[in-house]
């Protein structure tokens, strides 16, 4: 049976991990490798890497913190962050990226998600869908979080899984880095829109945030910056979804077995 | 004592520097190459993969490669696929109808069904017993396709994710997951010592 994923996430700016609140008024977090061999140490099941400066400088991720995190880590990376072409995915899996995660592109050219899920395959292609409240639609930001698209955002969820993305990461945009948990509405929206599997991410400040997360039909949990802070670790949080019911890898190598 | 030298076949479809940082760690020198005939001579040879099985073959066979990995295979001479490594060596696949594949595992490749796919995490792996190289435990895994029943001649681990699937494959000196091992923490690390041959102590 496939275990639930608990997924640090490392936002980088310029060499370094930096969390704001609602992809804003950045703050320093720490030096990106330290931070992902503590967090592969605590037994996490992957780690996602999002460079939340490259959309708005019109380039790619930065290439030497990926293939720094790359050398010393045994556990799946996904990198994100200005992806824009066939090559972007390229240079991202020689330097070090298991896995590549779009956004703001996609959104302008729908198309790339058919042409990078033909050469890649779908497995390798995330959609990262930052989903803002729009009365009582959600819609899709783009521009690391700055733009409204105007999409509704189960509808290009959709969209996206018809063109062969094999992930959703799904991020509330109005709860990023506030505390106040996942908003279980939305996730339950994407759930139900689509097959793929799916991360929940956004707003985690408590246990209970995570567990909620699960219930609400997430493949995968995400959060940033209660790991980076230690106000609990990936080990901890493990113990309280298996405690919940769900399957989790209890590092090093040892599992539930629900 | 020198490390021994893994050559990693470069497709330009591929985690390499995933692949590549994970010999690294369990005591190999690794080296890419899309030499047909380094591929041919080289002592220890990782067919890696992440992209889709059409594109794929048709790289192989651009450089020519495809006729060296079935000779070195006919060969026994020791080599480890990975994922869609393991895929391209199998006749055919639903994910690329029409195309050949490299056509030494006789069982098609099938598309998942009936839970989640991708197939996207942590699983178990049941090892079979009598394995050289193979044990059970928790692997990463990554995949849509997978081998739905076990070819003759092979040992084959076993995976369940809605049904069960072929996780590994070994028979001599081949080795061939479905998993990524160079993801797989401690477990992928040991795979490759073990497949690979390494010296000296453990460093996973």
């Amino acid at each position: 049976m496939l275990r639930l994923r608990v997924i640090p996430c490392l936002d980088v700016a310029g060499g370094r991990v930096v969390k704001g609140v609602r992809f804003d008024h950045l703050v320093d977090e720490g030096d990106p490798l330290a931070l992902a061999l503590r967090y592969e140490a605590e037994g996490a099941d992957e780690l996602v890497l999002l460079d939340v400066r490259a959309t708005l400088a019109r380039r790619g991720p930065e290439l030497a913190t990926v293939r720094r995190v790359r050398s010393a880590l045994t556990i799946p990376l996904t990198v994100g962050g200005g992806v824009r072409s066939r090559a972007d995915v390229e240079r991202l899996l020689e330097a070090g990226a298991d896995r590549v995660a779009v956004n703001s592109a996609a959104v302008a050219r729908p198309a790339l998600l058919d042409e990078l899920a033909a050469a890649f395959g779908t497995q390798c292609l995330v959609l990262a869908l930052d989903a803002a409240r729009a009365g009582r639609a959600f819609e899709v930001r783009v521009e690391s979080g700055r733009r409204a698209s105007g999409l509704d955002a189960l509808r290009w969820a959709r969209e996206a899984e018809r063109r062969g993305v094999g992930e959703v990461l799904l991020t509330s945009h109005d709860r990023d880095g506030t505390g106040q948990g996942y908003d279980l509405a939305l996730l339950a929206a994407v759930r139900r829109a689509v097959r793929v599997p799916l991360v929940a991410s956004g707003g985690v400040r408590t246990l209970a945030h995570l567990v909620a997360g699960a219930r609400a039909g997430a493949d995968a949990l995400l959060a940033a910056s209660i790991f980076h802070r230690r106000a609990t670790s990936v080990a901890r949080v493990k113990r309280a979804l298996a405690r919940a019911g769900f399957p989790v890898r209890l590092d090093p190598g040892r599992a539930t077995r629900p | 004592m020198s490390r021994p030298e893994v050559l990693v076949v470069r497709t330009g479809l591929a985690n390499l520097a995933a692949v590549r940082a994970g010999l690294e760690r369990a005591g190999f020198r690794a080296r890419t190459s899309a030499s047909p005939r380094a591929l041919e001579r080289a002592a220890r040879v990782v067919l890696p993969g992440v992209g889709a099985f059409g594109p794929a073959m048709a790289e192989l066979v651009r450089h020519g490669l495809d006729e060296s990995l079935r000779a070195r295979i006919a060969a026994d001479r020791p080599t480890l696929a990975i994922c869609l490594g393991l895929q391209l060596l199998c006749a055919r696949s639903a994910e690329s109808p029409g195309v050949a594949g490299l056509g030494l595992v006789r069982a098609p490749v099938l598309r998942l069904g009936g839970a989640r796919v991708p197939h996207l995490g942590w699983n178990r792996l049941e090892a079979p017993p009598g394995a050289r190289v193979l044990t059970s435990g928790l692997v990463y895994y990554a995949n849509s396709y997978a081998l739905r029943r076990a070819p003759r001649g092979f040992l084959a681990a076993w995976t369940e994710h809605g049904q069960p699937f072929v996780g590994a494959l070994e028979r001599g000196n081949l080795v061939a997951c479905q998993f990524h091992p160079e993801l797989s923490g401690t477990h992928g690390c040991a795979l490759f010592r073990r497949a690979l041959g390494a010296r000296g102590r453990a460093p996973c």
